[in-house]
């Protein structure tokens, strides 16, 4: 398959961002905090004017930006929106994001826009689709594209593929990175029953350029069994952070998002998460990377 | 042997009808069948548009109280399913549905309550464009003026409400004290703009909605000021235009004798 020319965006530097809310707009101007970058969900930036292109317009002067999708649907059948995907270009040419990420699962079909993320099973059929989408959105964007993993509740019997094993292939057929959900990994395993040192022993650590911490609820399916819901409603579990500090020894201070978008705490909590993720990485700084085969 | 695709349709069918069963293949961990754990997406689902709705029309959650809101937002979610990939654009036709809902029949005003709301957040989505300065509009010939057709703000909103509805929405907004209102006092008439960052909400007498209004549709100063007239005899336009002008809510210009276009259609800034 082929492999686009990648123009890889600014450097992201391998320090803590948060997610950027408008409730936070004018803290984060007047006061200027010391953090690494702020992330966007880009549909949110697809109005035509106003205070919320104002605002990332000046936040982007001061700190790196990272785009991330949620609406193009990737994991699905049908063709991606061209129109969406153009919206897409029009954000990366303004406000040209140091990272582009989407996730592996769908959200639309020919009955309607979910706004969900939705599970896919992992085939050769839906590889091949998921390449294709892939190839599509680096070279409409003209740049690679990080792939997340996702939070699954259920599993799909037709699946061929582990869920690491498919991304593994994605990445390789299409060049593009993977973004480490170290949240979703922990919220799927414990929903699929894997083993979440496994699922990280086996995933291409070498290829991720971005991680994402966040908050889980902890619900019971109907055997009493924990069932995880991935809800970024509150701070980052101990058992997320302290599989994260693993990581980070591997691969070394990456960019890491605290991913917190619903029941938003003050600015100075939101801070917090990221400090306490850029002192992991410091603390485990290591000279050179070690990838997973010391896992 | 299924078809390529079939998954994603059995997903999709089943996602959006609770009466549906769950597509075969889809298991817990065991392999077993696992109606609860699709549940979990069936509600993200209409969870997501509900909470969409809450962020979009706050002041009418408060009025109707948390529990009557969503249960009317899930109504809506469940009747009318995003036809967008971008979420700031769903709930566009909540304010009519909310009229047609029978267990608010009681408060007849919710509807007009709802396009403040909506207009609102047009407003502040709405493409920017630069208000027109005095100096640009004083260097017009006073003889031109009341030919002049005028450009309005792209982010301007006009709202004619049978009801107080303007006086329901301040004082229901975060932070306001509600007070009792006599809904038999007679309608109120919204503008909303938003020239810079800020969104502004103002009321306007009938007669100026008819001046802003025809001003809107392309009509002469003079003919919208006719209009305006109409309607209370004491209408003072060059207080109206300065109002205008001041609330940075007029961006162009253009004199409808002539061919030549001032700043207006074909000249964007």
């Amino acid at each position: 398959m082929r492999k686009p020319s990648l123009s890889p965006g600014e450097k992201m530097p391998g320090r803590a961002g948060v997610g950027l809310k408008p409730e936070h707009y004018r803290v984060i101007l007047d006061t200027r905090p010391d953090i690494g970058f702020f992330e966007v969900h880009a549909e949110n930036y697809m109005g035509l004017g106003g205070p919320p292109h104002r605002y990332l317009a000046a936040i982007a002067e001061l700190y790196p930006i990272s785009l991330h999708g949620v609406g193009l649907s990737i994991g699905g059948a049908r063709p991606l929106d061209k129109e969406h995907l153009g919206r897409l270009k029009e954000l990366v040419d303004r406000y040209k994001p140091a990272l582009f990420s989407e996730h592996l699962a769908w959200s639309t079909h020919d009955a309607g826009f979910f706004h969900d993320l939705l599970p896919l099973p992992y085939t050769s059929d839906t590889l091949r689709h998921v390449c294709e989408h892939i190839d599509e959105v680096q070279s409409a964007l003209g740049r690679q594209m990080l792939l997340e993993n996702p939070s699954t509740y259920l599993q799909y019997t037709e699946s061929t593929y582990s869920e690491v094993d498919f991304i593994a292939e994605v990445a390789k057929r299409t060049g593009c990175g993977l973004l480490l959900d170290v949240n979703n990994v922990f919220v799927a395993s414990t929903n699929q029953q894997w083993e979440e040192a496994k699922y990280l022993e086996a995933f291409p650590l070498a290829k991720v350029q971005e991680i994402h911490l966040a908050g889980y609820t902890q619900e019971f399916d109907e055997k009493e069994r924990p069932l995880l819901i991935d809800t970024h409603d509150r701070p980052v579990s101990e058992i997320v952070w302290t599989l994260f500090e693993q990581v980070i020894q591997c691969t070394g201070p990456l960019p890491t998002l605290i991913e917190w978008d619903a029941a938003l705490p003050p600015w100075t909590i939101l801070h917090a998460e990221a400090q306490r993720a850029e002192s992991i990485m410091s603390a485990t700084m290591l000279e050179e990377p070690v990838y997973a085969e010391t896992w | 042997m299924r078809r390529p695709g079939e998954w994603q349709n059995e997903f999709a069918s089943a996602l959006i009808n609770p009466y549906m069963p769950v597509p075969p293949g889809l298991t817990d961990p065991l392999g077993e069948p696992a109606p609860p754990r699709f549940g979990v997406y069936r509600n993200n689902v209409v969870r997501g548009l509900v909470e969409a709705l809450k962020d979009k029309f706050p002041v009418a959650c408060r009025i109707v109280g948390a529990d009557c809101f969503e249960a009317m937002a899930r109504a809506y979610a469940l009747q009318n399913p995003p036809r967008s990939p971008i979420l700031l654009e769903y709930g566009a036709g909540f304010a009519e549905f909310i009229e047609r809902f029978e267990p608010v029949a009681s408060l007849p005003y919710l509807g007009d309550v709802c396009r403040i709301e909506q207009a609102w957040l047009d407003a502040y989505h709405a493409p920017e464009a630069e208000p027109l300065r005095l100096d640009e509009l004083g260097a017009i010939p006073s003889a031109d003026i009341p030919d002049l057709q005028l450009k309005l703000h792209p982010s301007i909103r006009l709202i004619r409400s049978r009801f107080p509805a303007l006086t329901i929405w301040n004082t229901n907004i975060e932070g306001a004290t509600p007070i009792p209102v006599d809904l038999e006092a007679g309608g109120e008439d919204v503008l909303i703009v938003r020239p810079g960052s800020d969104v502004e909400v103002r009321g306007l007498t009938h007669a100026e909605m008819d001046f802003v209004a025809a001003l809107s549709e392309g009509f002469t100063i003079q003919h919208a000021a006719q209009l305006a007239l109409d309607v209370d005899p004491e209408f003072a336009l060059e207080a109206a235009l300065g109002g205008l002008l001041g609330a940075g809510i007029l961006v162009g210009f253009h004199v409808a004798s002539s061919s030549s276009l001032q700043r207006g259609e074909d000249e964007e800034r």
